[in-house]
């Protein structure tokens, strides 16, 4: 056991952190700075990260889930507004097939409160990361198996996450794949999902990260009674607290990741369960201390408090959040059922 | 990165597993009853002389020399069979192992390591919690000795120790924290009194207060030099902070595998709500034996102690806490002559945001050394 991260993945991080210091958004303005989008997205493109679950010798993906979630907690950190999740789940989808890549960028559908995958016969589904995607991938129950198939985009509707765009299914007839060579077994989907879990956890971690940088920095520099607020211990308990839900979701996040390719699905799935319970507690808990720290700034539009908390909002929905994953981990246990696949 | 067991690991997780069929004592919850305390010397050594506890520590001690991430292992496999958690005395090795001369280390160490002999700790006193360095136990040389005098509190297990890792003042003419220095003080003598303190869950085998009134103690006795106290009292409450160091995760564990069987055998008992607790305190325990795993492997980089136990300390006081209020909700008060143990459990741990520096304390730590906020 040893679980610090190579030397090659501290590199990882460390370039997508500069990398992102550079082209994210800093500010709620920045957001509507197309020029400084198309930048990122051109630069996150280039650096091959959306591939990193796309088949690489047979179908062993090109790198591990913990490289995809450091790359992961990284974006959350920097508020990237920039598709990531969704194309890296497809991709994983289409080598666990067989099937080779898509026409364009592609993503994912998920039922409509985003708790599961969709499948072909899901009426009210939902893409996440729609932003540029031409299709997205649902699932086809056929026997045994699972095929899958691809749906048309349909209008982007009300946007919950200012950084990560969300758009409903499209109208047409779900087409299947048709170059999928192979039904995905339950034991694929369950290990697809753990990597959507793991990879949610990571966003929620940067995420966290994020936040507590934020308001540390306003706490440091904002002055009440002739002081910076940050010296008061009732701010500073706060923050310390912040910091140590975010530490306790690292741990968890970083084996969520570990365990997407080194366990079996159902163990994946439980441990990436347990992380998705705990971070998602924590990132709302966090991200509202951020938005409490800030005071009256907190809760206008233009501080970057509230995009986190929306963030995190997305991210702890996708895949399930605390309801779905602590049923998981008692179902595990012997109380109660799963009633995650269908 | 990986969570996996190397061979080596696996071979020791085994033979631990295997050992453990046959002799665990099956002693209750360290937390609960005073049985536990008093056969907790002999599992200590048997534990010890199996090969199973102090595995990281240096040879020249009694360790094994082996990295920190067999202690995990340990804790992992002691939790499945139900079995006690490790004895938690990492933290007065790591002080006299950081501070002590040769001599000291040599004469002290192997005895406490191997539990042959007992020991407490005498550092906080009535006057002296949360401000530690206020100490007023006083020690002053009279030939080759210090005479002790002065009252301490908190001293867990003092009934059944043979040494006292002692902080007393001796220097008053130096700024507060300068003037403290540390001894290994026997507790076989006259001059020392010790008195149980029954906690809030009825042990009284846990807690005690010790009077030493003209205690003596010889001045090779001394870790570190004189006025060096205040620095080795630093050095054992970062150790005390570390659940890695404490080897609580196991203590967790198997009342949060008592709890999951209670609820199984029987789920339509329960509400909805006393089975999110146990949902919650599944997770929390899980959380933690994951955070111990990532701060073991970051030894093995050799990264010395910095203000991250405060964080370790917060972490693992929310998760025994919240197993307390597992332990409350599915196990139940108890009325009437029923099994009280889960009262118990609940009750011990409130104390773990007190013990160990409080949880104030320890998130003005987080806030200032970590974040680097400014102080008031």
């Amino acid at each position: 056991m040893d679980v610090r991260l190579s030397p090659e993945q501290v590199a990882l991080r460390d370039s997508a952190a500069q990398m992102l210091d550079r082209l994210a958004p800093r500010a709620v303005r920045d957001l509507d700075d197309s020029e400084r989008k198309a930048k990122l997205d051109a630069a996150v493109e280039a650096s091959g990260w959306r591939d990193l679950r796309v088949a690489s010798e047979g179908r062993n993906p090109l790198a591990s889930a913990v490289e995809a979630a450091i790359i992961a907690e990284e974006l959350g950190r920097a508020l990237a507004d920039t598709p990531f999740l969704g194309p890296t789940l497809a991709s994983d989808l289409r080598r666990r097939s067989g099937a080779g890549a898509p026409q364009g960028r592609e993503s994912v559908a998920l039922v409509s409160d985003l708790s599961s995958p969709a499948e072909a016969t899901t009426t009210d589904g939902v893409v996440v990361d729609s932003e540029d995607a031409i299709s997205a991938l649902v699932l086809l129950r056929s026997g045994s198996g699972w095929g899958l198939a691809a749906v048309a985009l349909g209008p982007a509707g009300n946007q919950v996450d200012l950084t990560r765009a969300v758009a409903a299914v499209g109208g047409t007839e779900p087409a299947g794949l048709p170059d999928a060579v192979e039904l995905l077994t339950d034991d694929d989907v369950l290990a697809w999902w753990a990597l959507g879990l793991a990879l949610t956890c990571a966003d929620l971690v940067g995420v966290m990260r994020g936040v507590i940088d934020l308001a540390t920095d306003y706490a440091a520099s904002r002055r009440q009674y002739g002081v910076p607020v940050g010296s008061f211990q009732a701010v500073q308990h706060m923050l310390a607290d912040a910091v140590v839900a975010m530490e306790g979701s690292r741990s968890t996040a970083l084996h969520a990741a570990w365990a997407v390719d080194a366990l079996a699905p159902a163990d994946a799935l439980v441990a990436a369960s347990v992380a998705k319970a705990y971070c998602v507690r924590a990132a709302r808990s966090v991200c509202e201390t951020g938005i409490q720290v800030h005071g009256g700034i907190g809760n206008t539009w233009d501080c970057l408090a509230h995009v986190f908390l929306r963030r995190a909002l997305l991210s702890s929905d996708i895949l399930g959040g605390i309801g779905a994953s602590l049923s998981r981990v008692l179902a595990h246990r012997g109380i109660g059922e799963d009633n995650g696949l269908r | 990165m990986d969570f996996g067991d190397s061979p080596q690991e696996a071979a020791f997780r085994s033979r631990l597993r295997d050992w453990l069929r046959d002799n665990n004592p099956g002693l209750p919850a360290s937390s609960t009853s005073d049985e536990y305390w008093a056969g907790q010397a002999a599992w200590h050594q048997s534990l010890y002389d199996a090969g199973f506890f102090a595995m990281s520590w240096p040879k020249e001690i009694g360790g094994q020399g082996l990295p920190s991430v067999y202690e995990v292992i340990a804790d992992d496999e002691l939790s499945r069979a139900g079995a006690p958690p490790r004895p938690s005395l990492g933290y007065l090795v790591q002080g006299i192992l950081h501070h002590g001369n040769a001599d000291v280390q040599r004469r002290f160490l192997p005895g406490l390591v191997n539990g042959r002999e007992r020991w407490c700790q005498g550092f906080s006193e009535p006057d002296a919690g949360s401000d530690l360095a206020s100490l007023t136990t006083r020690a002053v040389l009279d030939g080759d000795e210090y005479v002790i005098t002065g009252h301490k509190v908190w001293t867990s297990y003092s009934d059944a120790a043979d040494w006292c890792l002692v902080l007393a003042r001796t220097d008053s003419s130096v700024p507060k924290h300068r003037g403290i220095s540390a001894f290994i003080v026997s507790m076989r003598q006259e001059g020392i009194e010790q008195k149980p303190l029954k906690m809030i869950n009825g042990i009284t085998r846990e807690f005690g207060e010790v009077t030493f009134d003209g205690a003596r103690v010889p001045a090779a006795n001394m870790v570190g030099g004189p006025g060096e106290g205040w620095r080795l009292a630093m050095t054992v409450v970062s150790h005390e902070r570390e659940p890695g160091e404490l080897g609580y995760v196991a203590r967790y564990s198997k009342v949060v595998n008592e709890l999951t069987k209670r609820v199984r055998s029987d789920p339509l008992r329960y509400e909805a709500e006393q089975v999110r607790d146990l949902a919650w305190a599944i997770v929390e325990a899980e959380v933690l034996r994951l955070h111990v795993c990532r701060r073991l492997s970051d030894r093995l980089d050799a990264i010395s102690h910095g203000p991250e136990g405060s964080i370790d300390k917060l972490l693992m006081t929310e998760v025994e806490q919240a197993v307390g209020h597992a332990a409350l909700s599915v196990g139940g008060a108890a009325y009437a002559g029923a099994d009280d143990t889960w009262l118990r459990v609940y009750l011990y741990s409130r104390a773990q945001s007190v013990m160990g520096g409080t949880a104030q304390i320890q998130r003005n730590l987080v806030a200032t050394r970590i974040l680097e906020l400014p102080t008031s």
